[in-house]
């Protein structure tokens, strides 16, 4: 299998989607003619052609609207925020547009419209540049929200979105783009909604999304090291949540740490640990612990940036609390 | 009758192709669109009457005073073109031909309305008949629209989209980016600002710098074309123009269409923003309805006898979709989980049983 990154990954989940149907189109800031902000869209332009990848201008709320416009029309637009920091001055479009439009005509039109881009912080990009956001989409009743975390499930989960009839917010987080994994050549689909085991384990249960799973898996080492054996969860799909192999494994371990680098207040962590409390109460030898981004606005320098994300040490120190 | 400080722009000089005229219509055609501005009146006081009796709740924004726009406007469209439009959208809804019965059933919230029940008055819609909403955020629609023309030119399908907004949403960004994006990308889209003066309560005078407002097709090299909302003839004249560029060149314009309602920005709204003197001034110098009647009159296409009974008529319409409403059943608490999604057709569904 070809080792490549996550933004190969996603490229080739696009070429191979816009190949196979042509009412899919891409289109959003740079992504075009200046190849992609972060080359995710590289030479989709020269392959497809410039009816079917648009440079928009800085309008947000204008082409994220045109591409719902679109999808009611039976498109299947692709449209990408450089970052999912911008998608606020499209929430409208988002939230009330493709979020509600199918309910409120009585389920006359389907909206298989596919947002996308980075997020994410830790990069020095100060507060208006580094939000998280799929805790806010994942507030949108009609709304699919997906986080891969390695580039394999980028690409099967991208593929997957892209062919649903149904409004996605797929969040990419920047810090990922260049990490490497292998990924399957050609048509192979990832399952939306399916967690993953990325790594087993038996006495603490790590759940996380994105580049807070790669966190959780940093702090399983630091556990190991300490003789505990610790199962990281990466919930690749944050709506649906997959919540069978959630509690499977809180079943199997009794004790739970939950990873997020959005911030705390009603977090999609909140949720989680709403989810496990409920069903699986009798199974919990621990209070759930949370690790999230602290409930500051995303600071510039370095060191308080650093403090501000959730980090392998504060997930070790976490999961030795439900210990004991 | 452009108004007077509208400058009239073309994209180009003159069009490659001289467009084709403006289809006269026959006398019964003209009658036609009296009938259309007649029934929504009446249908639209039938609701405001149902309103007062609580039978209709929520926001219910009406449309009466502003017939000629709707009527005159989208007689000039294929039945295939798109329509899309803001809260105020029943008159819309029943000029593209949606029944009076669907209509009103949805302001009563029932099962056989429009939108099963779901949307509302500010949310009529009606896929088969090309009507895309029925939108309740102030110039949210205008994206919306830009996006249906760009797939309708993306497919070549050769139809055009019009999408309604009042005064007040020319103030809103999203209304500027879409102005934007269909003039760089050429979309054949029209753009009508319904200009009946008042954004909710405020004067435009007091919410818009920078008169008049179809200035704004200037700033990004649109057509801009202005029409009189209380002439039904008018208002298809200019439409026709603009339609013609969208659907021949694929250029989108922007017309202005001053119109002028009578009644409250919606049933909630006592008026004290305006005199009594002040609309009953306007209904007496240029009431739509009456106008175009006594216009006909005197071309002898439509006789006193012959109004009455499309007044009969409209009102026993209006009646009947009252009785309509009133005798559908409300939906099934279980359809409240309906809708939501569309079924996967191209991967396996995904999401576990709502409620589980």
């Amino acid at each position: 299998m070809a080792v490549i990154t996550m933004r190969e990954a996603l490229n080739q989940a696009l070429s191979e989607e816009m190949e196979r149907d042509g009412r899919v189109i891409l289109m959003g800031e740079e992504v075009a003619e200046y190849q992609g902000a972060y080359k995710v869209s590289s030479g989709l332009l020269q392959k497809f052609g410039a009816k079917r990848v648009l440079d928009t201008p800085i309008s947000e709320s204008g082409f994220a609207g045109l591409g719902v416009g679109a999808a009611m029309q039976g498109l299947r637009p692709v449209v990408e925020f450089m970052t999912w920091s911008f998608s606020m001055v499209a929430y409208d479009q988002i939230v009330n547009n493709a979020g509600a439009i199918r309910y409120m005509s009585g389920g006359q039109y389907s909206i298989p419209i596919v947002f996308r881009g980075s997020s994410g912080a830790g990069l020095q990009v100060g507060a208006t540049h580094s939000h998280t956001p799929e805790n806010w989409y994942a507030n949108v009743p009609a709304m699919t929200v997906i986080t891969p975390a390695f580039p394999d499930d980028a690409k099967g989960l991208l593929k997957s979105a892209i062919r649903s009839n149904n409004p996605v917010c797929f969040i990419e987080n920047e810090k990922l783009y260049g990490f490497k994994g292998e990924v399957p050549e050609g048509d192979v689909l990832t399952t939306i909604g399916q967690a993953r085991i990325c790594r087993e384990g038996s006495q603490v249960t790590l759940i996380a999304n994105s580049a807070s799973t790669h966190v959780a898996l940093a702090s399983a080492e630091q556990l190991a090291a300490d003789g505990i054996s610790a199962e990281v969860v990466d919930l690749r799909t944050i709506k649906p949540l997959d919540i069978p192999t959630i509690l499977a494994s809180v079943v199997k371990t009794s004790r739970v740490v939950i990873v997020e680098e959005n911030k705390p207040f009603a977090g999609w962590g909140a949720q989680v640990a709403y989810e496990i409390q409920h069903r699986a109460f009798d199974s919990l030898d621990a209070p759930i612990e949370r690790v999230t981004g602290l409930d500051v606005p995303q600071p510039y320098a370095r060191v308080l940036e650093q403090a501000v994300m959730p980090s392998a040490e504060r997930v070790t120190e976490a999961a030795k609390k439900t210990l004991g | 009758m452009a108004s007077s400080g509208a400058k009239k722009v073309r994209s180009k000089e003159k069009p490659g192709n001289s467009p084709a005229m403006l289809p006269t219509l026959t006398p019964s055609e003209r009658v036609d669109l009296l009938r259309k501005m007649v029934l929504i009146r009446r249908f639209e006081q039938k609701a405001a009457q149902a309103f007062m009796q609580a039978k209709i709740r929520g926001f219910c924004h009406l449309y009466i005073g502003q017939e000629a726009v709707a009527v005159g406007s989208i007689s000039t469209l294929h039945p295939t073109d798109a329509v899309i439009t803001a809260y105020r959208d029943h008159g819309h809804a029943l000029a593209r031909g949606m029944s009076s019965r669907e209509c009103m059933a949805e302001l009563f919230g029932k099962i056989t309305g429009c939108s099963r029940g779901k949307g509302g008055s500010m949310h009529f819609f009606s896929k088969e008949k090309h009507f895309h909403g029925g939108h309740g955020i102030v110039g949210g629609q205008t994206p919306l629209a830009a996006g249906i023309a760009f797939a309708q030119k993306y497919n070549g399908t050769g139809e055009v989209t019009v999408c309604y907004l009042g005064d007040g949403a020319v103030n809103q960004g999203a209304f500027h980016e879409a102005l934007n994006l269909a003039a760089l990308w050429k979309l054949p889209v029209i753009y009508v600002i319904e200009n009946n003066e008042y954004s909710m309560g405020t004067h435009q005078s007091r919410s818009s710098a920078g008169y008049p407002l179809v200035k704004r097709a200037d700033g990004y090299d649109m057509a801009g074309i202005t029409a009189n909302g209380n002439d039904v003839d008018d208002v298809r004249e200019k439409m026709w123009d603009a339609v013609q560029l969208a659907r021949t060149e694929s250029l989108p314009s922007l017309v202005e269409i001053k119109t002028y309602r009578y009644r409250g920005h919606s049933m909630s709204d006592p008026g004290n923003y305006r005199t009594k003197e002040e609309i009953a001034e306007r209904k007496k110098e240029s009431e739509p309805i009456s106008m175009f009647k006594e216009r006909l009159y005197k071309e002898k296409v439509l006789t006193e006898k012959e109004y009455e009974e499309i007044e009969r008529q409209s009102v026993a319409e209006a009646e009947d979709a009252i009785a309509f409403a009133e005798a559908s059943a409300e939906p099934e608490v279980a359809t409240v989980f309906e809708d939501i999604h569309a079924p996967e057709d191209q991967i396996a569904e995904f999401r576990p049983p709502i409620g589980s």
